[in-house]
Order: structure tokens, then C-alpha cells, then sequence
């Protein structure tokens, strides 16, 4: 095997399948702990498949080989990933009535470590938590995403995120509709997480949030291929030229969205 | 294959908690099926006042002419056989005011049911019905010096001939429907509640109806007036064992809030998968009072059941709260009435229903404004959970409105279990099954949050159960 002994998160030729579209196509990617890598690309690149295929999304098909802290789990539920230490933090949350924030992450911690926490160790780690990402504690009773502002929802991935601790951490456009002041919150919280030797994978169009989160490497995404990986420099780069000079021998998936 | 097993497994899970029984231990018994000589006995049993025969007699014509509704599951409904019923199932000849004077398996039966330990914790007065009759009744001191009654409806027609002669059958006459007319013909047992003005009954008085008998039919008659400015909640639970086939309950509750009185009544049924549940439930709403009924339904094999405001007075308030779940081989059909009859009432209508496997949820509502209720408002919201493919939901709503100035609101949303919602959670470590039953109990927790908290924690373990490996 060719997976490095200390990566904790490792793809040989992922090639995803969505609705009989190849969405990804081939992709080779090693995060070691601590390091942070940015995956650019443009609309469409398939930027939000790749990390929701990673993290095990049930509707679609996958191929090549994940392996998580040297063991594969291609195969594995969601759930399971999750146990393992990975973390999704999604483009679009979903709302969830009736379930509150509170509740949700109780329960998951409980499903991660199979025991649960005393209720007043978790509440006190929960409001150490809000008050780390600026988000009013009386949210931590309210329904999960249920009526929140596209950047409150943001930062609560991000609180989700530390409260979970994991290995590996996908963050899709974690950075999108969060005003200044929630970026840099936000983004001390990924750079926490980097410092507790997380491995992250940072989603972004812009390189705005590259200024606050300093990534080591700079991945272009562009029709389901990595076509250039390079230093954080990288990403000016792109901010300057667009992608437009990386694309023309490489079709985009036709017609898809961020998915 | 899946789903028949998940069926057994559950079937199992109801048998040891709810489905056991006792071998039928009863002090009098009418034969199986039904006409004037069957009623006349069940009277007579009762010892019964004459306007009370008469009542039922006339009821008996009643049902006997009308037909089998033209609407609902015409599958089921024409099935019932009324001829392979027991009507009357007296199961002791005395009625416990402690626990100790209750025959032994009977009071086993309400043990295993958790009842006095209920009673011991938190409610004000209990009422508890085995097959035909009332076994076990008592109240708190209380509540009994304050002049509020709480009797068996036997117990009730004995004591306070005038007050139900002058109430009973008024909100809901035999000639309503045709099982209504049943119950009117055969009833029995029940609870009669009496609360005296101004007076405010704070903790919940607790009815619960217990069939234990093969082939017989429950026919208990509810009657709860709530005096000037009074408030109470009344609240009733029901199981049964399950038997091959069918047991039929048919229970009449009728409803009085006096101006100014405030009246709950909350329901949790859990019924075996063999019992049609076919029940009317009216409740007339006079100035400035307020009636809610708040009606979980889980169990049965049919049930129809459309709980009905008249708002009589002007700034009444009616307001129905609704919780269906319909399993494999179950057709929950209810919904709500309101009838707005005066200016400025005002209704609320909330109706949730999930449905599982190739279980079958139907909402049927209807509002009413008639000319002249200037000023009424009403707001309905009717909201279906499908969990599986093979899951169905229908919506009959229905508006008549003869006057112009009135606010009406209307929602109606059919939703399938979200994928993205359950790969949100199990992306957070939470597990399929663990999700799906998250995003249901989120789904209905607007109803779950207006219990007291022991049937919250009691309906959360009874959904839990009834979604346990609906997976498919």
C-alpha cells in the first residue's frame, strides 16, 4: 500500500458517480495531521461532491480508495466515518425541526465516545464552545438551523466542529456568507483545530479566509481533477487570473452545480 | 420481508407491554349481538333510570336504520360485523374506591399499566375501566371539598340525575352518526366531570379504558362540563390485548365550557393493531371559553376520529392538536372540526401525521363559519411525514365559509423523510435508525411539548417503538 503511515486522510483515483455522471475523476489527495489544504476550483468543478463523497453520502457511487488514519473506509456508513474522526462541515446546513442543537450534538458525542457525557460537563463544554464563536447561548436550545442566518449556520459547523474534536475536518464554503468580524472567528476556531492536529480540508472560492486560516498546500479543482497543487501562494494567484487559464483542455461536468 | 418482520417484532414488543391478558372473569355478560332485548338487559343490569331506557331504545332505531357511512375505509367499515359482538362485559360487581378492593388480575392489569404509580405521582383523580364497567375510581380530598365531580358516567346518571338529563346527548344527539347512535344504545361506563364556577383543577384527572376481552365492543360515554370560569384537563389513555380478531370501541365524549371555563382533554391511545377505533368527540365552547383537545393517535387498526369545537359564544376559542402514526396494516383517519357560530371566535387547527411502512394517515377537517360570525379566525395546518416508499397520506380539508369577514388560513405539506437531513446527522455520528427516529420525534415535537412531562417521555418511548426497524 502506498497510503503515508501518518496521513489521516488519504484518496487513490476517487472517481464519484452521481445520477451516471462521473463527477470526480480521479483524485489523489494526503493530508497529514495539523495541515491544512485548500481545494479551489470553480462552480461546478465537483468541489462539494468530492468532500461529501468522502464523508459518505448515500446516493452515490464511488470508486478508488479513502483510506482515514490508515484504515479504508470507501465502504463504510457516514456514521462510522464519523466515529473515526471525520467531520463534514456542510455548504448548505439543513434545518432540522424540532431537534435542538443542543440535543443533536449530546447525542453524537454519545454515538462517537458510546457513553455520555455528565450533563453539566457537556453544558459547560457547549458554553465554552458558543462563546469561542460569538454565537448567543439561547441557540443551543433552538432547532438546529431552523431560522438561522446563513452566517450563523456557518459558525455553528464550526462549533460543531470543535465540540466533536475529529481527525480529519471536510469544510465546504465554511467561509461563504460570514461578514467579516464571524470570519475571523470562524476561522481561529479552524486554526484551532489545525493546532490539535487535525488534518482540514478547506473548500473556498475566494482566498479571503486564506489571509486568517494559512493553508500548506493549494489544490485546483477543476472538472474532477486536481490540475495544480502548490503553496498557499497558489491562491492569489487564482485570485488575480480566475481559472479560466487552467481549463481549456478540461471540460467542466456539464450542467452541475455545487452538489 | 423486511417489513413482515419488523410487523412481528413489533407485534411482540406490544404483547409483552400492552397486548397481555386475563382470562375473562365476568359477573354478567350479554350474548353476542345486538337488538332491543340485548339493550333492555344492559339496562336493567344497571339498574337504570326510565329516561335512560328510553334513551337507549330509541337510540338502538336510530342505528339500526341509518347505514354504514359512504366515506372513510369502505374496506374495514363494511367488514364489521355488529352480530359477533359482545355489547356488555360486566367484569366485577363492585367498583374499588382503593386499589385493594379491586379484583386481583384486574388490578394487575392497571399495575403493569403503570396506573397507581401514575395516580401516587402526579394526577388528581383516576377512573379506570376494564372491558364495560368503571373497577376503580377515586379523587383527591381536595378536589372533593371544592365541589368538583368525578365519577364513573354510571355513577354520575345515579348521583346527579338532573344535571346529566339536562346535559347528556345534547352536543352529540344519537342521530349524528351511526356509531354514535351505537354508543347512545349500548353504552357503559365512562367518565361524568362536574367542575363548580370559578373553580381551577390544577393537576390532570386521568381516565383509562382497558379492553381485556375477546369479540366485545367498549362503548364509553364521556360527558365533562366545566362550570362559569372554571379550567380543568382531563386526560385519557387506552390499550388491549392483542386477539385474531377484531374488538370494536365506540366512545361518545361531549364537552361543555361555560363562559369564561377553560377545558383540555388530551388523549394518548396506544391500541392493538385489532381494534377499529371509530369515536365521536364534540365539545360546545361558550363566550369567551376556551376547548382543546389535544388527541394522540397511535394503534388500532382503523380509527376514525375528528374532534369538534361549536363556538357558541362570541371570543370562544377552539383549538385541536393532532398526532397521528399509522404503522404496517393501520389507517389512522382523523382530523378536527371547528364550527365557528359567533363573532370573533377564534380555532386553531394542528394536525401531524407519519406514516410507516404501508401504513395509511388521512387528515379530514372541516371549518365552519356561519353568516354572522363577523370577526373569526382560524388557522389549520396539516403536516404528513412519510417515512417509506410503500407510505400514504391524504388530505380531505374542507372550508365553508358564509360570511365575509373572517381570516382563514390554511397549510398543508406533505414531506418524505429528508436524505439530506439524515446524512446531516449521520455525518455527525448519529446512526440511520437513530437519525430517522430524531427527525420524527423533531416532527412532532410541537404536540410532545404541550404534555405533562410523563406522557411526553411515554409517547417518545411508544413512537420509538412503533419505528423500531421500519427501516427498509
Amino acid at each position: 500500500m502506498s497510503y503515508l503511515n501518518n496521513a489521516v486522510l488519504e484518496c487513490r483515483n476517487l472517481r464519484v458517480i452521481v445520477d451516471d455522471n462521473e463527477i470526480i475523476r480521479g483524485v489523489d489527495l494526503t493530508i497529514a495531521p495539523g495541515e491544512v489544504h485548500a481545494l479551489m476550483g470553480p462552480n461546478g468543478s465537483g468541489k462539494s461532491t468530492l468532500v461529501n463523497a468522502l464523508a459518505g453520502h448515500p446516493g452515490y457511487r464511488v470508486e478508488g480508495e479513502i483510506w482515514l488514519n490508515g484504515e479504508q473506509v470507501q465502504s463504510l456508513e457516514p456514521e462510522e466515518r464519523a466515529h473515526k474522526g471525520l467531520f463534514l462541515g456542510f455548504q448548505y446546513p439543513v434545518a432540522i425541526p424540532g431537534v435542538t442543537t443542543s440535543t443533536m450534538l449530546r447525542t453524537a458525542l454519545k454515538a462517537k465516545q458510546g457513553e455520555a457525557h455528565a450533563p453539566s460537563v457537556f453544558l459547560k463544554e457547549l458554553k465554552r464552545a458558543f462563546s469561542r464563536l460569538d454565537i448567543p447561548w439561547e441557540f443551543a436550545s433552538r432547532y438546529i438551523n431552523d431560522g438561522f442566518s446563513g452566517g450563523e449556520k456557518k459558525r455553528l459547523e464550526v462549533l460543531q466542529m470543535l465540540m466533536l474534536e475529529p481527525r480529519v475536518a471536510l469544510l465546504d464554503e465554511i467561509d461563504s456568507g460570514l461578514d467579516i468580524d464571524a470570519l475571523k472567528v470562524a476561522a481561529s476556531g479552524i486554526q484551532q483545530i489545525a493546532e490539535q492536529n487535525t488534518g482540514v480540508l478547506l473548500v473556498t472560492h475566494y482566498q479571503r479566509i486564506l489571509a486568517h486560516v494559512k493553508p500548506h498546500v493549494v489544490h485546483v479543482l477543476v472538472g474532477g481533477r486536481i490540475v495544480k497543487s502548490g503553496g498557499p501562494e497558489q491562491a492569489l494567484e487564482l485570485e488575480d487570473r480566475g481559472y479560466e487559464w487552467l481549463e481549456p483542455e478540461i471540460p467542466l461536468a456539464a450542467g452541475r452545480g455545487a452538489t | 420481508m423486511e417489513t413482515a418482520d419488523h410487523f412481528s417484532s413489533l407485534q411482540d414488543e406490544y404483547r409483552e407491554k400492552y397486548g397481555f391478558s386475563y382470562p375473562e372473569q365476568s359477573t354478567a355478560k350479554t350474548p353476542k349481538g345486538l337488538n332491543h332485548a340485548i339493550v333492555a338487559q344492559i339496562a336493567e343490569h344497571k339498574n337504570e333510570i326510565q329516561w335512560m331506557r328510553e334513551f337507549r331504545h330509541a337510540a338502538l332505531d336510530t342505528f339500526l336504520s341509518k347505514p354504514i357511512p359512504k366515506w372513510g375505509n369502505q374496506e374495514i367499515l363494511q367488514s364489521i360485523n355488529f352480530d359477533d359482538i359482545h355489547y356488555y362485559i360486566k367484569p366485577t360487581d363492585e367498583q374499588g374506591r382503593s386499589w385493594a378492593e379491586v379484583p386481583q388480575n384486574i388490578k394487575e392489569t392497571f399495575e403493569k399499566l403503570g396506573i397507581p404509580e401514575a395516580e401516587r405521582k402526579f394526577l388528581a383523580g383516576v377512573s379506570a375501566q376494564y372491558d364495560s364497567e368503571v373497577v376503580y375510581h377515586s379523587m383527591k380530598k381536595k378536589l372533593e371539598q371544592q365541589g368538583v365531580v368525578f365519577l364513573g358516567m354510571d355513577d354520575g346518571l345515579r348521583e346527579y340525575p338532573e344535571l346529566v338529563k339536562q346535559h347528556f346527548g345534547t352536543v352529540i344527539p344519537p342521530t349524528d352518526n351511526k356509531f354514535a347512535a351505537l354508543n347512545s344504545a349500548v353504552w357503559s361506563g365512562g367518565s361524568f366531570v362536574y367542575v363548580p364556577p370559578n373553580t381551577e383543577v390544577t393537576v390532570p384527572l386521568q381516565a383509562y379504558f382497558r379492553i381485556n376481552s375477546k369479540d366485545m365492543g367498549q362503548f364509553e360515554r364521556t360527558l365533562i362540563i366545566a362550570d362559569e370560569g372554571s379550567k380543568v384537563h382531563y386526560i385519557e389513555g387506552c390499550t388491549a390485548p392483542i386477539y385474531a380478531t377484531d374488538s370494536l370501541h365506540s366512545a361518545v365524549v361531549e364537552l361543555i365550557a361555560m363562559k369564561g371555563a377553560t377545558i383540555r382533554y388530551t388523549t394518548i391511545q396506544n391500541w392493538s393493531t385489532n381494534v377499529l377505533n371509530l369515536v365521536t368527540k364534540r365539545a360546545v365552547a361558550h363566550e369567551d371559553a376556551v376547548v382543546e383537545w389535544v388527541d394522540g393517535n397511535l394503534g388500532s387498526k382503523l380509527t376514525m376520529k375528528y374532534p369538534c369545537v361549536y363556538l357558541v359564544g362570541e371570543r370562544a376559542h377552539g383549538e385541536v392538536l393532532s398526532v397521528a402514526l399509522a404503522g404496517n396494516g393501520q389507517h389512522q383517519d382523523t382530523g378536527a372540526k371547528m364550527i365557528h357560530a359567533a363573532p370573533n371566535t377564534t380555532s386553531r387547527i394542528i394536525s401531524k401525521s407519519i406514516s410507516t411502512g404501508k401504513g395509511r394517515a388521512s387528515y379530514r377537517g372541516l371549518v365552519k363559519a356561519h353568516r354572522g360570525a363577523v370577526g373569526c379566525k382560524t388557522h389549520v395546518e396539516c403536516d404528513a411525514l412519510l417515512i417509506d416508499e410503500t407510505s400514504r397520506s391524504d388530505t380531505y380539508p374542507t372550508m365553508e365559509i358564509d360570511e365575509r369577514q373572517v381570516q382563514v388560513e390554511h397549510e398543508a405539506r406533505v414531506s418524505k423523510l429528508a436524505d439530506d437531513q439524515l446524512f446531516y446527522l449521520q455525518s455527525r455520528g448519529i446512526g440511520l435508525e437513530q437519525a430517522k427516529l430524531m427527525v420524527v420525534n423533531g416532527f412532532i415535537e410541537p404536540f410532545v411539548r404541550e404534555l405533562p412531562m410523563e406522557y411526553a417521555v411515554e409517547l417518545n418511548r411508544l413512537v420509538a417503538l412503533e419505528m423500531e426497524g421500519s427501516v427498509g
